[in-house]
């Protein structure tokens, strides 16, 4: 009961923060911005303790992934954000003179994020960058199963922001039921499906809209590779991308490979050297992040089906929530390995005839967040493009799409809707909205009733925009 | 039904057809002829379902469509032009594209008052986008779903774009379904509805909704403008049955008993003597909302406020222009959205007090002011959040097609018109595509503190960073 009342006074206070009008100046955000790249700077050690507690993630990942592309986004929206606050003039038709038309963004009042476990900073914090720079209140809800980065942002966010208008909410599920009772202007949830139907759901009852970032099973397709050298650098982006992405528990990882069976040999070969170079130590891989998830994935393993198909890998220390990076060869496509997304540091290899067949395989599929191609092969690229469909495509490479301020991050489908990063994060959190300022210099009678044909005709010119036919049929000239 | 529907809609979209440029512009040109062609039947659909006078369905349902048809198809090349962005230095050598793509299936769900219009004009979007559609007409205007039913199999391609009519049950059996996105138009409480069932299957929506519009009459302005800018967007548009509509009207005090006579004098020269028999009036659409409305009208403390009009006729279902001054704030005239010919004028000694007023309820489609006073003009835009503020007109903003029409809070969420359209029914995907020139082994375990600083250099921007990233620095690890 005392949370209920504690929460409802945290909306309330955001509330009566937002109506104050505090947050709308520039200067206002501004200064949440830089106190935010203050925050990120002084307590960069405490952070990354935090998030190596939590995960087990190395500072150097925890650096890459998160801190540093805080860092870059903050310095982002702080040289954009006038830009960004500028209204767009639009063309407004001659027969409107004098008028003028613009779209305003303003923001939209009292943000609600909720954050997930497995990026706890980034995922917390580039949001809010976004929620900030719109001019909005902002409610965060770190994930209980990251709790000292949730700590950690509820000590620090209050200190170097305007604690009035921008407060972090600690607690599990209950408290996020809590908060959805209340009505909010957007909520940006990330997490899983089953939970964005809830949390949809529980946002209906007062329309407040929400962006889902899910995640789903991302593939990636490995075509034929034209050298060694070219092999070796795709492996390596490839093993970065599964198991040097907190151990493979991350939106964007790879999910699962596929490539042609003739090619198998070959990339296995290159596949394990790296793995073995890569996490000599183990310090070097994240680990899993609860007793829950470990057993989740270990009995995805487990699976009497799936068992055989293990090929590397698989061992694993339940007490230090540490599962060996694993490979598997085609595990039945009906088991939970290859229906669920697996989250973890296992990835099965499904082979195919040809490479071509893996987009009927993909479009089998739920549309991912993200879909991945090593490939030198135009035509299979426009194939991808154009076949599929997925948040996004990355040839080449995978995950590092994440870093980059002009493109948008977001799914489609199960994997998602609503998008952000760099100005999207931005429009995320606004409504644009329509101005239109009309002069009293010319009226134009034809528009009121009572209506006859003439006015009619009149109109039908104006709306083709045909100024001269309008003077015309003005002047009684032509019908 | 729904599900068959759905079923099949989803494999001709599979097949690829509704993808090329070709086939959406064919669509759009049918929807064009359409509307062009089948005018005449339209308009007395039209009529039929809402005795709307034939200048408001030339004008407002036909002429809008035929606008959005045009400007599609002048714009879709453009708009399925792959935008080229800027990777940035971080993944040099790389380049990158937003393309759009279609979301799929998608529903639309149309409103009884501009039943042509709310059909057709998000089907526009959807198509322009590539998408294949289902259409669900209003059940409350029967004539225009019916025809819409026969009409449009004949101008597009059935086996993509398909209408389905029915009421309560078939509505809800399609929201069942799963579908790339749902389009709504029409009130909060099936809004909510609406949303809670696209919740099941994650499901991305555009709601466009209601709410009171407010009108604010500033004191400097020639009173007689404003009441037949006023009169025009009230009851030129659908009697007042529009969610642009104005709804009520705040002003002040010594400007009150002018603007009232103003109106009066405007409603008689639109109208007539007798507003009951004019062809320029539509109906209410059923005895279900002439009922409601005389509600309104006829609650306590509400009724004698009634200062102009308020005839009706029950058989015709028509209600005259009605103005009533100073209804008492918690009156459900004031609480409700009036969707109707009903004009409460609410006074104020100082202009600015409207601003708490209209703060104090949700946020509307639009807002409306008359002023010629700049600052207050400014003070309006920056504190009242609406779909669309609109200074000295009213509703006029639908009709360009380079401003998103939607709401905000309790109006909605999403928008389209024009680009906005294309947009709503599009998922913009980000490709990036690198090559294997420069391996920045920097990003890989074994971390090394040297790894380390050189990713917070290329991070920070640092080009010395970057040139020793790319070349694969630092050395044997």
């Amino acid at each position: 009961m005392a949370v209920v009342a504690e929460l409802g006074e945290t909306v309330s206070k955001l509330r009566q923060a937002y109506e104050s009008s505090r947050t709308r100046s520039l200067a206002w955000r501004q200064a949440q911005l830089r106190g935010l790249l203050r925050l990120l700077k002084e307590q960069q050690e405490t952070a990354f303790e935090a998030l190596h507690e939590d995960l087990g993630k190395h500072r150097a990942e925890a650096y890459r992934d998160e801190v540093g592309l805080l860092m870059k986004s903050a310095n982002e929206a702080l040289r954009q954000l006038g830009k960004w606050m500028t209204p767009e003039k639009v063309w407004v038709p001659l027969v409107a003179f004098p008028a003028t038309g613009q779209i305003v963004p303003e923001p939209l009042g009292v943000i609600l994020i909720f954050a997930c476990w497995n990026v706890p900073l980034g995922l917390s914090l580039e949001p809010l960058i976004g929620a900030i720079a719109a001019g909005n209140a902002v409610a965060l809800k770190p994930s209980e199963l990251s709790p000292c980065t949730a700590k950690f942002l509820a000590e620090n966010v209050g200190k170097y922001m305007d604690a009035a208008a921008v407060k972090v909410v600690q607690g599990g599920p209950e408290v996020g039921e809590q908060l959805m009772e209340h009505r909010w202007d957007k909520v940006l949830f990330t997490g899983s499906p089953r939970v964005g139907r809830a949390v949809m759901a529980a946002a209906s009852k007062h329309l407040t809209p929400v962006a889902l970032e899910l995640g789903g099973k991302c593939p990636c397709i490995f075509d034929m590779m034209s050298s060694a050298r070219e092999l070796q650098i795709a492996v390596n982006r490839i093993v970065g991308a599964k198991w040097s992405c907190c151990a493979g528990q991350a939106c964007l990882a790879i999910d699962y490979l596929l490539v042609e069976e003739r090619y198998l040999p070959v990339l296995l070969k290159v596949l394990k050297s790296t793995m073995k170079r890569f996490f000599s130590d183990a310090d070097a891989m994240a680990r899993i992040v609860s007793a829950r998830h470990f057993e989740r994935l270990r009995n995805l393993l487990k699976d009497r089906e799936v068992a055989p198909s293990i090929l590397h890998g698989g061992s694993m220390d339940a007490e230090n929530l540490y599962i060996e990076p694993t490979i598997l060869l085609n595990p039945p496509l009906d088991s939970a390995i290859m229906t669920e997304e697996i989250f973890g540091p296992l990835l099965p290899i499904i082979t195919l005839k040809k490479i071509e067949d893996s987009i009927a395989f993909v479009r089998a599929m739920p549309k991912p967040l993200a879909l991945y191609a090593f490939t030198g092969d135009a035509k299979l690229r426009r194939r991808i493009v154009e076949e599929t469909s997925s948040g996004s495509v990355t040839f080449n490479d995978a995950v590092v799409q994440y870093a980059i301020d002009a493109l948008p991050f977001g799914g489609v489908g199960q994997s998602g809707s609503g998008q952000y990063h760099g100005k999207y994060s931005f429009e995320m959190f606004s409504h644009k909205k329509a101005v239109m300022k009309r002069g009293y210099l010319i009226e134009l009678t034809l528009r009121y009733p009572p209506w006859n044909e003439r006015k009619i005709a009149l109109m039908r010119h104006l709306y083709r925009f045909d100024y001269f036919g309008f003077v015309l049929c003005f002047l009684g000239l032509r019908r | 039904m729904a599900a068959a529907a759905a079923e099949q809609l989803r494999e001709s979209f599979s097949t690829g057809r509704t993808r090329p440029a070709a086939w959406r512009e064919a669509q759009l040109r049918g929807v064009l002829r359409m509307a062009t062609e089948m005018e005449t039947e339209i308009c007395d659909a039209l009529h039929a379902d809402l005795a709307k006078p034939r200048t408001e369905s030339y004008v407002q349902e036909i002429s809008q469509v035929k606008s959005s048809c045009k400007f599609a198809l002048k714009n879709l090349k453009k708009w399925m032009k792959p935008q080229k962005v800027s990777a940035g230095v971080l993944t040099f050598p790389s380049t990158a594209r937003i393309a759009a793509e279609p979301l799929g299936v998608v529903l639309v769900i149309s409103a009884w008052n501009y039943p042509f219009l709310l059909s057709v004009d998000p089907v526009i979007g959807a198509i322009a986008a590539g998408n294949a559609v289902v259409l669900k007409p209003s059940e409350i205007a029967p004539a225009t779903s019916a025809l819409l039913a026969d009409l449009l199999p004949r101008f597009v391609d059935g086996s993509c774009i398909k209408v389905a009519e029915g009421g309560v049950p078939e509505t809800t059996a399609l929201l069942e379904q799963k579908w790339g996105k749902i389009f709504y138009t029409g009130n909060g409480k099936v809004g909510r509805i609406v949303l809670s069932l696209a919740a099941k299957h994650l499901t991305p929506v555009v709601l466009e909704l209601g709410g009171k519009c407010p009108v604010v009459v500033d004191s400097n302005v020639d009173a007689h403008v404003a009441a037949k800018r006023i009169a025009v967007g009230k009851w030129g548009c659908n009697n007042g049955q529009a969610c642009v509509a104005p709804d009520f009207i705040i002003t002040t005090n010594s400007f009150a008993p002018k603007l009232v006579e103003s109106l009066e004098k405007v409603l008689l020269k639109f109208y007539g003597k007798d507003p009951l028999q004019s062809p320029d009036l539509s109906q209410i659409v059923n005895s279900n909302h002439f009922n409601r409305l005389s509600r309104l009208m006829d609650e306590e403390m509400v009724s004698d406020k009634v200062v102009f009009g308020g005839q009706r006729d029950e058989l015709q279902l028509k209600i005259s222009p009605t103005l009533l001054l100073d209804v008492p704030l918690d009156s459900a005239i004031m609480k409700e959205e009036i969707f109707g010919p009903l004009l409460p004028i609410i006074t104020v000694d100082k202009i600015h007090e409207s601003f708490a007023l209209i703060n104090s309820m949700t946020k509307p489609l639009a807002a409306y002011l008359f002023t010629k006073d700049s600052t207050l003009q400014d003070q309006f835009e920056n504190g009242i959040s609406a779909g669309a503020t609109i200074i000295n007109d009213t509703s006029i903003h639908l009709t360009n097609l380079h401003l998103p029409f939607g709401g905000v809070g309790e109006s909605g969420m999403g928008a389209y018109h024009g680009t906005f359209s294309f947009e709503a029914f599009s998922h913009k995907k980000a490709i990036l595509a690198r090559c294997f020139i420069g391996e920045t082994k920097a990003r890989y375990p074994p971390y090394t503190p040297e790894k380390l600083k050189i990713v917070k250099g290329v991070l920070k921007g640092n080009l010395l960073a970057m040139i020793q990233a790319i070349s694969g620095c630092p050395r044997g690890a």
